[in-house]
């Protein structure tokens, strides 16, 4: 196996005096699904903006595929290959699919002017290939329904993340149906050959989907498990607070 | 109970993506209700006022030209406020611009060029200043604008008073006649076609035996053109992207590396310049500067940009629209005048008619969407 797509070692953030990490440690491997649980207020979010650029952490090193990087906004690590999912999808509603997929990053012609046949195209070609059952790349994003909307958001992260997939509640708005589409689409991701990292409440989902489950208690690490060597009652303590470590 | 997945077909087509009706499409374009609203007020001036001679060159042009006017502001204020923002402050700027043009000319002496040019880049300048206002506080443009708008009328009058002792100016022909900048915004063009068709008698002639126009307005042709080219910008370049995507949903626009607060800033300038476009043609033509012109054209600018079926919370619209918006109040300004109803009603009409417009756009909306 080759080595981790994404390395967190000893990461601690500080905002003024209160501490919202504190020296936290974590490999995610290409093909595999990390979950962060964790009570609210945890550090969940706190550490998916760490890794995704948003915010620089006080202390500890990010390295991917080896190279240590250091982050200095949202912009770079796009560059770098991660890409977020985020809570309120941030799509634009009143356009087309195919606009929203390469929103920011449009494809120019040899004139300089937007390439739509490229970016339909590519759009079509993508949502066959994750199963995003939408009903065409013009439908505008308000005529699509909430796990639509997700499995664009998701196509999305897809297409540019060359080696980091975050996930930020990605089902939390959604139905039983529309959830279990997501989480097909989620696990497809593997094949990619992509880390994923994905923050879910639901600890069903979480044993779904996940390989391995990390829990973040008041900002502390309390314990990575492997999925198949876990069972939910250990997990409830560890985010509980009943069981350390 | 046995069910086989057996549902084979041949059929290459995935079955997800179904093909969207020709004319559903065609309804939810955005410019449905002003082309609607347009060819309704052509027929109802040529039934009420046909003989009136609204219809002939002259008419056509009068109308034009009072459509072109507001089509010039409207165009630039409809990409600025499909990117969810409003500019009240368009038709303070006119006041402003025609002063900055009047001013150097009459009191420093200043060729008509320069002025003109020195009116650009000021005017272009208090636009960047209301972009970067909006852009940096997160006011409400509405509530910024709304400030310039009685600011700039503040400064345009104190200034032209203090520097002149008038509220107005006269006499500009005389500077601008022989100016080599005078005839791009106050000239005429195609006046050999124009004269041929009115040789040919397709252009009728007045009593005296000359043709009733002798070219087109230049406003006309910059009228046509900001329109064609805001429309190439929102749908053919990676600006125009940005303008949908800052209105649609400017936090995930940014989330996307969107440079939202650029994209805003450039149409703020924007607006700004078509206000000056507006009152460089207007002193050019009538040779005056007043420091009242303008007034209420940013509420006409967004009347027109609305009737186009552009949304007032951004995110969705189109330049074209509003060209037929502008369309709209030109003809039915000059259509009242024709049919000689007291023009008093002209804007309970214009009212009317934007509230009709919106209704209409929204409804067609819902049904061409509930078609798909």
């Amino acid at each position: 196996m080759t080595g981790p797509v994404l390395e967190l070692s000893g990461i601690r953030k500080t905002f003024g005096g209160v501490t919202a990490i504190e020296d936290f440690s974590l490999e995610i491997f290409p093909g595999e699904i990390v979950a962060l649980v964790g009570d609210n207020g945890a550090g969940k979010s706190t550490l998916i903006k760490i890794v995704s650029g948003v915010h620089p952490p006080s202390a500890g090193s990010i390295a991917l595929d080896g190279q240590p990087v250091v982050m200095s906004n949202a912009t770079m690590a796009r560059m770098l290959g991660i890409e977020v999912v985020y809570q309120d999808l941030a799509l634009a509603d009143q356009q087309a699919v195919y606009m929203n997929l390469f929103l920011g990053r449009e494809p120019l012609t040899a004139l300089g002017l937007l390439d739509r046949r490229r970016m339909i195209a590519e759009t079509e070609k993508l949502v066959k290939e994750l199963d995003v059952r939408i009903p065409s790349a013009h439908a505008a994003i308000r005529d699509l329904s909430g796990g639509q909307r997700q499995g664009v958001a998701i196509a999305r992260a897809t297409h540019w993340a060359s080696k980091l997939i975050l996930l930020d509640e990605p089902t939390a708005a959604l139905g039983v149906a529309e959830t279990a589409r997501v989480e097909e689409i989620v696990r497809s991701l593997k094949k990619r050959n992509i880390g994923v990292l994905i923050i879910s409440h639901s600890l069903d989902q979480v044993f779904r989907l996940s390989d391995r489950i990390c829990v973040l208690r008041r900002g502390k690490q309390i314990g990575v498990r492997d999925t198949k060597a876990t069972d939910k009652n250990e997990i409830i303590a560890m985010i509980t607070g009943l069981k350390q470590g | 109970m046995l069910e086989e997945p057996i549902h084979m077909t041949t059929d290459t087509r995935d079955e997800r993506v179904r093909a969207v009706p020709t004319l559903s499409r065609l309804l939810a374009r955005p410019e449905l209700g002003a082309v609607a609203g347009a060819l309704l007020v052509f027929a109802f001036f040529a039934v009420t006022a046909g003989g009136s001679g609204i219809y002939s060159a002259k008419g056509i042009v009068n109308f034009l030209e009072i459509s072109a006017q507001l089509g010039i502001l409207a165009a630039p204020v409809a990409l600025l406020m499909i990117a969810g923002e409003f500019d009240l402050s368009v038709g303070s700027m006119i006041g402003f611009a025609g002063i900055a043009i009047a001013i150097p000319t009459l009191a420093w002496g200043w060729p008509i060029w320069l002025a003109v040019l020195f009116a650009f880049a000021v005017c272009g300048f208090f636009g960047y200043l209301n972009g970067l206002i909006v852009v940096k506080t997160g006011l409400p443009s509405f509530i910024v604008t709304l400030g310039s708008l009685f600011m700039l009328r503040g400064l345009t009058l104190g200034i032209m008073r203090g520097v002149t002792g008038r509220t107005q100016a006269s006499g500009l022909h005389e500077y601008s006649r022989d100016d080599w900048i005078t005839p791009f915004f106050s000239g005429q063009v195609l006046r050999t076609p124009v004269a041929w068709l009115a040789d040919l008698g397709i252009i009728g002639k007045r009593a005296d035996g000359l043709p009733m126009i002798t070219g087109i307005p230049m406003s006309i042709i910059w009228w046509i053109a900001l329109t064609l080219f805001c429309t190439w910008l929102l749908t053919r370049t990676r600006f125009g992207n940005w303008i949908f995507a800052a209105g649609g949903e400017a936090n995930a626009a940014r989330n996307l590396g969107v440079p939202v607060a650029r994209t805003k800033i450039t149409l703020f300038v924007f607006t700004a310049l078509a206000a000056t476009l507006f009152a460089a043609i207007q002193v050019l033509v009538t040779g005056s500067a007043d420091t009242l012109r303008g007034n209420l054209k940013e509420f006409e600018a967004i009347i027109a940009v609305v009737i186009g079926g552009t949304l007032l919370t951004g995110g969705y619209g189109s330049a074209i629209g509003a060209m037929f918006g502008a369309l709209i109040f030109g003809v039915v300004q000059m259509g009242i005048f024709y049919t000689g109803i007291d023009t008093d009603w002209f804007k309970l009409f214009m009212g009317a008619m934007m509230v009709t417009a919106v209704l209409f756009n929204s409804y067609v909306r819902n049904r061409a969407m509930r078609n798909r």
